[in-house]
Formats: C-alpha cells, sequence, structure tokens
C-alpha cells in the first residue's frame, strides 16, 4: 500500500509541509519496504488549481493514503470520490522521517 | 465481548431534531430515540421504496442486520405514535458521508473510505479512535 507524506524537500530530513497542493515534494511510501521516494510537485506555484492537480496526481500514482496538515475542499472531495484516505497531523516541526517511523513501526 | 457493531452508512442526516405530539394532556414522558440509522431504513425502505437487500447494501450492512434496524425503528415510532412520545433524533452507530474521525493516542484526524474495514488510525494503528461530530 503506498502512503503520500507532503514534505518541504526531497530527502528524509526535509521538514513536513502542511499544504497539501502547494507542498513542495511529495513522498511516496511503500507500507512494504518503509522506502520512501521523492516527486516534485509542478503545481507548487500555480495560480489556482493546485489542490486538484496535486488529488489527480494522488490518483495516478495509485496512493491509498495521504498525509498532510489540511486539503482544500475540492481536493477533499476529489479524494474521497477515489476511496484516498486523507489524514490530517499538525506536525508542522516533525521531519519526514519521523512520520515514516510513525507509519511503519 | 460482544461482537462490535459495524457502523451503518447514512447519506443524509435527519433535517430534524425530533418530533412532538400536540393536543395531549400528559406531559413529561420520556422520549423516544430514533437513530439516524434508524432513520435511514425507514427513509430506504418506505420513502425510496428500496427492497431490503438493496437498502442493506446501501448501509453497508447484512439483509438481516438491514431488518433488524428496520424492524426497531417501526417499534419506536409505533411506539411514539400511541403512547404519544416524543421523537428524538440521535446519532447511535452511524457513519456519516465524509465523516472525520480523531486518533486519541497520537491526535491526527482521519477519513475512512469505504474500501478500509480496519477501524484503527491510519498513523500509530490505535484503536482510540472516535468521530469527529459536526
Amino acid at each position: 500500500m503506498k502512503t503520500v507524506i507532503t514534505s518541504k524537500g526531497n530527502n528524509q530530513n526535509a521538514s513536513f509541509d502542511l499544504r497539501f497542493g502547494r507542498a513542495g515534494w511529495f513522498c511516496v511510501v511503500d507500507d512494504a519496504s518503509g522506502k520512501p521516494s521523492f516527486i516534485e510537485n509542478e503545481q507548487a506555484d500555480a495560480t489556482g488549481g493546485a489542490g486538484v492537480k496535486a488529488a489527480e496526481k494522488m490518483v495516478e500514482l495509485g496512493v491509498q493514503k495521504v498525509i498532510s496538515g489540511d486539503f482544500g475542499p475540492k481536493a477533499k472531495e476529489l479524494l474521497e470520490k477515489f476511496n484516498i484516505q486523507m489524514v490530517i497531523i499538525q506536525g508542522e516541526n516533525q521531519s519526514i522521517k519521523e512520520i515514516i517511523s510513525q507509519l511503519i513501526n | 465481548m460482544p461482537r462490535r457493531k459495524r457502523l451503518r452508512k447514512v447519506v443524509a442526516p435527519p433535517g430534524f431534531k425530533g418530533y412532538k405530539p400536540y393536543g395531549n394532556s400528559q406531559k413529561n414522558k420520556p422520549f423516544v430515540e430514533l437513530l439516524y440509522e434508524e432513520y435511514e431504513a425507514i427513509k430506504l425502505a418506505d420513502y425510496d421504496l428500496l427492497n431490503h437487500l438493496e437498502a442493506s447494501r446501501l448501509m453497508g450492512v447484512s439483509r438481516p442486520t438491514f431488518a433488524r434496524i428496520y424492524e426497531s425503528a417501526r417499534r419506536k415510532l409505533a411506539n411514539a405514535l400511541v403512547e404519544t412520545r416524543e421523537i428524538r433524533s440521535v446519532f447511535g452507530n452511524a457513519r456519516l458521508e465524509g465523516t472525520w474521525y480523531i486518533c486519541r493516542e497520537c491526535h491526527a484526524r482521519f477519513t475512512m473510505p469505504d474500501l478500509k474495514r480496519d477501524q484503527v488510525c491510519p498513523l500509530c494503528r490505535s484503536l482510540q479512535i472516535e468521530i469527529i461530530k459536526t
């Protein structure tokens, strides 16, 4: 099962990004192997529709769980429709590594 | 320990908080609690005129369970009418479309898509989760 965590940077020491559509990077974690891979978010500086594009990307990647700080109404609607689980956490100072370890244990 | 109740899917909560009889003399009778899933059962079976199998699928429970919920709903309504009691709608074991949950251990908030059957926190796998009522 694949999980996406929104990240500010492209490595495990980067901090967690509270934004979903405008997150810098998406960290894709496979639950089985626990290995993260990073995908850059091209929509990070878009003027509009970033949330929808990001949600579409999640569907494309076949992700089943998304961890972020919050989701906009349009992204929420779309993720709900495709049965993707949304998880909201407040860990602004957490690093990606910490979240992954919480997820895998 | 009894088996835990599967949450029943409710598309839309009832649009009322309750119903009160009028024109009766006696006051302060205990009210009847109509659960959200019972309201939904009545709506699906008697308003949308679905058969019990179709209705049970919509609510994500088995047909016998649906029949039990429906029967309990009918009895409560009959009880309220005959004994002139007030009806109040209560949340019950419902799961609303787009319901959010919160984990009591790690305070993560999350949704529970239909495909997921395990009622655990997606982050710390704690069983201590509850519905955020809006």
